[in-house]
């Protein structure tokens, strides 16, 4: 009697397997790799001015009281395209957002800031990533929150949509806005 | 013969203006292709570049991965070592910044014990089933 079922075992498992599968294929998984520095300070570090209109960027300049965004993008970067506008966006309505430009040359920052718009304060050159993964960001374009404090808020991966930036904006207000 | 000549242009075509179109048009970190000059080093840090995932290219690691951000990982890594750092420091530093996705080299931890629990557990188990049939074999 016992055979009877265990008969159908094979069968089942395979039948787990494929449903599996296909959940694997509808909900693909997150693929995303998210900071572990949300929450604690950033590091210290200085960089270059990336564009000869605006000055350079360093740690110092996130502790002045009021909370920032952090932008890393790049002039290669199409994503970075898609969400000028709301980065735009965000400093007319008065929100202070820093750049760092990820590998990028000067001329290049420029021409693509002339296209896009310039919301940046200021810009910093990572030309090694070096302060890219100092602050455990895997890709472009990423926006951290940044409190008065420099203490690392919160970490948007990706280009910010629409409707991203009220989020954003409540993110910032939590980190004392 | 013309078709190959074309086929032949077409190829070198794709040749020439393939890494044109990589990812940007700064030229790779210091120490991204070049290896360090002090053999032994250079083995630690191929050692640990093996172990430590491309964040881009989520399959591979940083040592075989020609994304970008890999080189300038591979770069960063040579260059702690060269200055001394302990590869586990360095690593401890990434999965600081990255979690424990960055490495390679699993850790037992709170989450991970299990699996590393598990396979002594079916060893233990098949030991008690084996013994059962073998030793309760001989008895009947």
């Amino acid at each position: 009697m016992r055979a009877r079922w265990a008969l159908w075992l094979p069968l089942a498992l395979f039948a787990l397997f494929v449903a599996v599968v296909v959940a694997g294929l509808y909900w693909p998984k997150d693929r995303e790799v998210a900071s572990a520095m949300v929450g604690k300070p950033l590091p210290a570090f200085a960089l270059r001015p990336a564009i000869a209109e605006r000055p350079g960027l360093a740690k110092a300049d996130f502790t002045t009281g009021k909370p920032r965004l952090l932008n890393v993008f790049a002039s290669w970067c199409v994503p970075c395209i898609v969400e000028a506008p709301q980065l735009a966006q965000l400093a007319a309505d008065g929100v202070e957002i820093d750049g760092i430009a990820i590998r990028d040359r000067r001329e290049d920052v420029t021409a693509f800031l002339a296209r896009n718009g310039n919301p940046f304060t200021r810009i910093g050159a990572d030309d090694v990533s070096a302060i890219q993964l100092a602050i455990g960001s895997s890709g472009v374009p990423e926006t951290f929150v940044i409190d008065g404090t420099g203490v690392i808020r919160y970490q948007h991966i990706g280009e910010i949509r629409p409707e991203h930036v009220p989020l954003l904006l409540d993110k910032l207000k939590e980190a004392g806005a | 013969m013309r078709a190959l000549l074309i086929l032949l242009l077409a190829l070198f075509g794709v040749l020439v203006t393939g890494p044109l179109a990589a990812q940007d048009t700064l030229p790779p970190a210091p120490y991204a292709y070049r290896q360090l000059d002090n053999p032994a080093q250079e083995a630690k840090a191929q050692a640990l570049m093996e172990t430590l995932r491309c964040l881009k290219c989520q399959s591979q690691s940083i040592a075989d991965s020609d994304a970008p951000m890999a080189g300038d990982m591979r770069s960063q890594v040579r260059q702690r070592i060269a200055a001394g750092e302990d590869p586990e420091a360095i690593r401890a530093w990434l999965v600081e910044r990255y979690g424990d996705y960055v490495s390679y080299a699993p850790r037992v931890t709170a989450l991970t014990w299990p699996l590393f629990a598990a396979p002594l557990l079916l060893l233990a188990l098949a030991a008690l089933l084996l013994r059962r049939r073998f030793v309760g074999g001989t008895k009947s």
